[in-house]
């Protein structure tokens, strides 16, 4: 479903994303971690049309983002790590505006508005301006933003953060369900123990190159570690957990 | 505990300024210098205008320091209080909404130390302006009253307390509101009635026709002259202690009490502003916390504008709705359409004052050459409204540029709802200007079809250039739109369209001579292949400014990276 080769982002002579190439397959959730500052974020936005990469292409089921991006995009949900949205618009006309950019309108988008709202249990919110929703609240309804058009696959940046515990488990739930449902997730998170117990594949990013890739066992396999070992460990392995320990001595420090 | 310095708490905010300042440079020459040039033509302008005045009342005897004395009371009155209007808004943002507070609020730093270090930023923020425009003013009293070098010295000491006591009160003034709004709604209010006391300011100060006082020459006599000069004055106004200050050491003499009152009271609003700020900040800040009460039902709304814009594309149609709900929505966006109306009354005011129809027989040249110049002026007043309402409309959205460009939204349907939700009003507002205009002036049918054409074309293509000028330089970062058009990109946008004016009204001089003569010599007007050529002419530079700008912009769009 998402396709990237030999993706690079130069910012100047700062290489973010080194020649990354990646498949998620329909009907995978793929997860993709790195330390900060690994290109994590680039690549997402490069995904989602927003940013232009210096080479490579990102495919869409098929289609070049960047070369068709119309018919790319609209099989695109994208959902941030900063909840930026329009202040003075109401829940619900926000999600009515996103619908529109889709080029969708009427009764469909109406149910399904309300249908997201109270799944996200926003709908006492509907009416009410963007500028007092709590940073949380602003995540659900830009995840809601994501799903009001039906996309066939989501490309999601750290979608936990801001949540509270029984809105980040109804993300999870979502997620799992549109997965199972044909759908495609590729996300983005710091949680280690969230992407080891939802992801089905996941991808390591250290200074924009991928360093592994694949299901558990086949990252286990090419970092040659045991079957018992944790994704944290082998996190931490590929992605220098020396600094973890000079950190803790650091911590540990009076 | 030790406390931080003062110095240290503001240290981000100068090393900002600095930052900022070697990016500018590092950007180029070219922008300096334009800045510099437009900053000295204005200073040159005001020095000039005033040093002729001074001149004059120099020459006067006795009355002359009088009147001049009476002048400088009137303009440091004008200027405490434009500074406590505009402290009062620049303290909301610096005291209570400001993105650095919850470090600075969280950190150990005493309330005094915060005190000052905002009162300084808010001072600053809020005066500079004033601080450049009372420069060459006081230089043309300097000259004129060979004040000498130290004169300088002796103003700045002068008028420093004089710019203290307004950023207290203004701050005052605001701590209080906040503690009886929430800070946002405080914000709303506080735009509405800012901005309706400077159209009141603006509207006063035309109608006493200050143009009189260039030419006193024309007054009946001495006693209408005072008249006009009346201005209030009160021993307890710090305006007067510094007019008194300034105006005895401009004599050769030195009066310590004015200083010393200044001095004196300006520390003593410190004091007192600090002890407020001890007992109501902490209060102030927790309700600056909590968000205006916004409880909106937009169904009205969107029926009608759905209703009309139903022919459009879904995306179209949203994207416009969207826009006219975030700007009725916004009160620092719509408030300024009050300043907007005023604006329209004074032109029309302006038009209305000529003196035109007082002789016994209208002068026909005139007034065909006072409507064809119009074009120029309304075009620039065009372009005013354009700089601050459609250039910043690309940049707004720079926040969430992220949806925007990760949805399958043609940006081509982007630059068209943002260039036809700007471009209409801009129309509605361009007719009435110079149709009102025309109608004042009793133009003929030819005057009144070339100017109402002319100023539809030279309309689309402000707006395109205000779009175009407005993607090529964005203001991402800004959030108050208001600052957007005095950016760089601002400033070549209006100069652009200064061009564009000039060279559409000399393209259309031809004619309009043309027609001039033949009503003159008593003929009719036959369009021959020069008029024909300027008309052409015009709108071929009319219809460039459109298209060129709306491409060039649509392309930059498609390269902008978030």
């Amino acid at each position: 479903m998402i396709r990237i080769d030999g993706l690079t982002k130069n910012y100047g002579s700062f290489v973010a994303v080194d020649h990354i190439s990646l498949h998620v397959p329909r009907g995978t959730l793929y997860g993709f971690l790195g330390p900060n500052g690994a290109g994590k974020t680039t690549t997402l936005r490069i995904i989602a049309g927003i940013l232009r990469p210096t080479a490579g292409r990102v495919l869409l089921g098929g289609d070049d983002v960047h070369q068709q991006p119309l018919v790319a995009k609209r099989r695109l949900g994208f959902i941030p790590d900063r909840p930026f949205v329009y202040d003075k618009l109401t829940g619900a006309e926000f999600l009515r505006f996103v619908a529109g950019l889709y080029g969708q309108s009427g009764d469909g988008v109406e149910r399904r508005l309300d249908e997201l709202l109270e799944v996200f249990e926003l709908s006492s919110w509907k009416d009410e301006l963007v500028e007092a929703y709590s940073h949380g609240m602003r995540q659900k309804l830009i995840i809601s933003s994501a799903l009001i058009h039906r996309p066939e696959c989501i490309v999601v940046d750290e979608p936990m953060v801001g949540l509270d515990p029984k809105a980040a488990r109804l993300l999870k739930d979502i997620f799992r369900q549109f997965v199972d449902r044909g759908g495609t997730v590729l996300m983005s998170t710091h949680t280690l123990e969230i992407a080891e117990a939802m992801c089905d594949r996941i991808a390591i990013i250290q200074h924009g190159k991928i360093v592994a890739a694949g299901t558990m066992p086949e990252i286990r396999q090419q970092t040659a570690a045991g079957h018992e070992v944790g994704l944290e460990e082998l996190f931490l392995k590929l992605t220098g957990g020396a600094h973890a320990r000079e950190l803790a001595a650091v911590l540990g420090e009076r | 505990m030790i406390q931080p310095s003062l110095a240290h708490v503001l240290q981000p905010k100068w090393r900002s300024g600095l930052q900022r300042l070697r990016e500018e440079r590092s950007g180029g020459g070219g922008k300096i210098v334009i800045l510099t040039v437009v900053a000295l033509a204005f200073w040159a302008a005001v020095f000039g205008v005033l040093y002729r005045v001074l001149r004059y009342f120099r020459g006067v005897e006795e009355l002359g320091p009088l009147l001049a004395g009476k002048l400088l009371g009137l303009v440091l009155l004008s200027f405490i209080a434009i500074l406590v209007l505009s402290n009062v808004i620049t303290a909301l943002s610096s005291f209570f909404l400001a993105k650095d507070l919850d470090l600075l609020v969280s950190a150990p730093v005493d309330w005094l130390r915060l005190y000052l270090a905002k009162l300084g930023e808010t001072l600053l923020h809020s005066s500079w302006m004033v601080a450049l425009m009372a420069l060459p003013i006081l230089t043309a009293y300097g000259v004129i009253y060979d004040g000498g070098w130290l004169f300088a010295g002796y103003a700045l000491l002068t008028l420093a307390p004089l710019v203290v006591l307004p950023a207290v009160l203004g701050t005052a003034v605001t701590l209080i509101l906040v503690n009886v709004f929430p800070a946002r709604r405080t914000r709303d209010l506080l735009s509405i009635i800012a901005l309706g006391a400077a159209g009141v300011v603006i509207l006063l100060f035309r109608m006493i026709r200050p143009e009189q006082l260039a030419r006193p020459e024309g007054f009946r006599n001495l006693l209408d002259f005072l008249t006009v000069l009346r201005t209030p004055t009160s021993p307890f106004l710090p305006s007067e202690w510094a007019t008194d200050a300034i105006m005895t050491y401009l004599r050769g003499g030195l009066d310590a009490l004015p200083l010393l009152l200044l001095w004196s009271t300006a520390a003593g609003f410190v004091t007192l502003g600090a002890a407020l700020h001890a007992h109501l900040y902490a209060s102030g800040f927790t309700r600056a916390q909590e968000g205006a009460e916004r409880f909106v039902r937009g169904g009205v709304w969107h029926r009608v504008l759905n209703g009309l814009l139903a022919p459009l594309p879904v995306a179209k149609r949203e994207f416009v709705i969207k826009d006219v709900k975030l700007f009725f929505r916004d009160t620092q966006q719509w408030s300024q359409l009050i300043l907007l109306a005023v604006l329209v009354v004074v032109y029309l005011f302006n038009i209305k004052a000529l003196p035109l129809f007082r002789g016994e027989q209208v002068p026909f040249f005139f007034i065909t050459l006072v409507s064809f110049l119009n074009l120029g002026l309304s075009g620039f007043v065009l372009a005013s409204i354009a700089a601050r309402f459609i250039f910043p409309a690309v940049s707004l959205e720079g926040r969430q540029m992220w949806l925007l460009r990760s949805s399958p939204l043609d940006l081509r349907a982007l630059l068209w709802s943002k260039y036809w939700v700007g471009t209409v009003p801009l129309l509605v507002l361009a007719l009435l200007l110079t149709g009102l205009t025309n109608i004042l002036l009793k133009v003929t049918p030819f005057m009144m079809v070339v100017s109402l054409a002319t100023i539809c074309a030279l309309t689309l293509a402000i707006a395109a250039m205000a779009l175009g000028f407005g993607t090529l330089y964005p203001q991402f970062e800004t959030e108050n739109a208001a600052q957007i058009p005095t950016s760089f990109g601002g400033l070549v946008f209006m100069m652009s369209t200064i061009v564009l004016l000039a060279a559409v009204i000399v393209a259309l001089a031809r004619p309009v001579y043309a027609y001039l003569e033949a009503v003159n010599a008593g003929t009719p007007v036959r369009p021959d292949a020069w008029m024909i050529g300027s008309f052409v002419l015009a709108a071929g530079l009319c219809t460039a400014a459109t298209v060129v700008p709306l491409q060039v912009g649509l392309r930059r769009m498609e390269r902008f990276e978030f």
